[in-house]
């Protein structure tokens, strides 16, 4: 058994990085394919004399054959070295990592609120199946699932922010603001509010789906009786019984979400100006800013590669089933 | 008349009666019938000449103009008619949603079919290759692409189509192996029936349903991301989509000045279109596989 277990460990983990590897030549095939010349783009409108452009083609390595251009790009990806971004002229790297604690603090706690609000929803409409409550919670999910994100964001923000005037209309923190400690924050929660609310209300009809589904499959299931015919009150038999073994595919599509949380906000990102992952996507497609783009979809893409290797061992993990798999 | 166009027309009688008595089924085919409508009968609703902004001057249209002011939807900051471009609008969001689903289904089904009929190294190649498909997150990677290939109705539509093939594929495998190992395979392989025959007339028309099914449940998802897309400004500048709609009035300050008439028709409509289609994909998914039941 323990061999077993060994041997699939071994085998997702090496798949993983065989993804990674696809990921990293598709970057490199596909963005050489438009961009020829790097250095002429970054310097774009700028007198430089022709002899210190060759030295720069040199210092990039685009003198080079495509063989060697790759061996070159791969080191470099590896030391984090992405390269500069066409927008700032800043490393790639530096722009994308003071960007990711906004993204982490507002898609996860949106990735938090859905998963514990969607779940509690999903297990209500299982539980009284075909009435009001039912109908009400799935026809509401059914809505918010239908509408673009960013939309339902506009609408709130124009609701909340522009009109009743209780919340900011974007940014992370009051202009001007010196407030430090508690304060800034207070500023910072009450400036999230209403793009964590989006994201919540779109993320959350997945989770009720799913809950509900895996709830309906259990309950036909004999330990339900058995629990009921020892006298368990109702809402016993659903908590301790019907609740934990519905509960599978949940954890499962919460490990795999966490994935998509860095790549998960990008135009809801850009509606409430959050300075975070997505609004540097949103900002780096209109430059077209390619540097900038080829290492987000990077960082995106080795995220979601990082937390499925993860859902994937969880899974066997907590369903010894799946490990003659 | 031969006993397999009877029984064909016995199924689709069946599968109709089925439709018409689902009463989500049938809402979404309404709400989808009325927007269908809209697209086809675009230039008798709304003069098309309203979407050009040296037209809606010399037309002496006021700006940024309430429903109130100027019916029935208001103008925009180029004093353009709201409503013709929600009309002319419904056109793209639909086509491109439609387009992108056709080439989706096309591509994971024939995916689906070669790797699930032929098996061994190739279904373990093209395997590999969906699994690939579906660890990449999908959005990054159509925003990439269609950075990379420029901003057209057809490149839209192809980067959907490349980006959201995988799910069909998987299903349409998983379905034909189960077909292939059913009886009547293998009487018309001892028949001497070879591979496209036996795709053709045997496992084709029974995954085609499920086939249809799925395709239904994609073009919500074609038409979000082609909505999404526009607004993050890839769309194409040519032809305004409903996302073209919300990319203008977000970033010509529509919510801050509360002109509300300018975006939120554009929403509704995605929204009721993508609702449509997918009550109307919930009822044939029930229809092609019973096993789901009533119940979700």
């Amino acid at each position: 058994m323990k061999r077993g277990r060994g041997r699939l460990v071994l085998r997702k983990v090496l798949g993983s990085l065989l993804t990674l590897v696809f990921v990293l030549v598709f970057n490199f095939v596909l963005f050489r394919i438009v961009e020829t010349d790097p250095v002429a783009s970054l310097f774009r409108g700028r007198n430089i004399p022709a002899e210190r452009l060759e030295e720069l083609r040199a210092e990039f390595g685009l003198d080079q054959p495509l063989g060697t251009q790759f061996v070159f790009y791969m080191r470099e990806t590896f030391q984090l070295n992405l390269g500069i971004s066409y927008q700032s002229r800043q490393p790639v790297w530096d722009e994308i990592r003071s960007r990711i604690p906004a993204t982490l603090a507002l898609v996860g706690s949106s990735a938090v609120f859905s998963a514990l609000i969607g779940t509690i929803g999903g297990v209500i409409a299982a539980w009284r199946r075909n009435t009001w409550k039912d109908h009400s919670i799935t026809s509401g999910t059914m809505l918010f699932y239908s509408m673009p994100d960013f939309w339902l964001g506009m609408i709130l923000l124009v609701a909340f922010a522009v009109v009743l005037g209780w919340f900011p209309v974007g940014g992370i923190v009051d202009l001007g603001s010196t407030a430090g400690g508690l304060e800034l924050l207070l500023d910072q929660l009450h400036h999230m509010f209403l793009p964590a609310l989006t994201l919540t209300l779109a993320y959350l009809g997945e989770y009720t789906l799913v809950t509900r589904s895996s709830l309906l499959d259990v309950m036909g299931e004999d330990y339900l009786t058995v629990a009921r015919a020892k006298g368990l009150r109702d809402v016993m038999v659903r908590n301790r019984h019907a609740v934990p073994n519905a509960l599978l595919p949940v954890v499962t599509l919460l490990a795999i979400n966490f994935g998509f949380i860095l790549s998960g906000a990008i135009a809801v990102e850009a509606v409430f100006s959050w300075p975070g992952l997505g609004k540097a996507t949103a900002d780096a497609i209109r430059g077209p800013d390619l540097p900038m783009l080829q290492g987000l979809f990077l960082l995106f893409s080795s995220a979601v590669i990082f937390f499925n290797l993860i859902a994937d061992l969880a899974y066997s993990w907590l369903d010894p089933r799946v490990e003659t798999a | 008349m031969s006993l397999a166009m009877q029984r064909r027309r016995a199924t689709a009688a069946r599968v109709g009666k089925q439709f018409r008595d689902s009463r989500s089924g049938m809402i979404g085919l309404g709400i989808l019938a009325v927007f269908v409508v809209m697209a086809l009968a675009a230039p008798l609703l709304a003069d098309a000449n309203q979407l050009n902004p040296v037209f809606a001057r010399n037309a002496g249209n006021p700006q940024w103009a309430t429903p109130g002011e100027f019916g029935p939807l208001g103008t925009d900051h180029i004093r353009r008619s709201v409503w013709a471009q929600f009309v002319w609008g419904s056109r793209v969001s639909l086509f491109v949603g439609l387009a992108a689903t056709v080439l989706t289904i096309l591509i994971g089904s024939v995916i689906g079919i070669v790797s699930g009929f032929f098996g061994r190294r190739t279904d373990a190649v093209l395997m590999r290759l969906t699994e690939w498909f579906l660890v990449i997150p999908f959005l990054p990677l159509a925003i990439v692409l269609a950075s990379v290939l420029g901003r057209s109705v057809w490149n839209i539509i192809f980067v959907i189509g490349i980006t959201s093939w995988p799910s069909t594929a998987r299903l349409v495998r998983a379905q034909v192996l189960t077909v292939k190992q059913r009886l009547f395979v293998d009487r018309a392989k001892s028949l001497g029936a070879g591979g496209p025959h036996i795709v053709a007339r045997h496992i084709l028309p029974n995954v085609s349903g499920l086939i249809l099914a799925n395709a239904t449940l994609a073009v919500p998802v074609s038409i979000l991301t082609e909505t999404t897309l526009a607004f993050l400004g890839l769309g194409d500048p040519a032809s305004a989509s409903w996302g073209k709609t919300l990319e203008e009035a977000f970033a010509n300050g529509a919510m801050i000045r509360n002109a509300w008439w300018y975006f939120v028709p554009a929403g509704l409509g995605i929204l009721a279109v993508v609702l449509a289609f997918t009550l109307v994909g919930r009822t044939l998914e029930e229809i092609a596989n019973p096993r789901l039941g009533g119940d979700r």
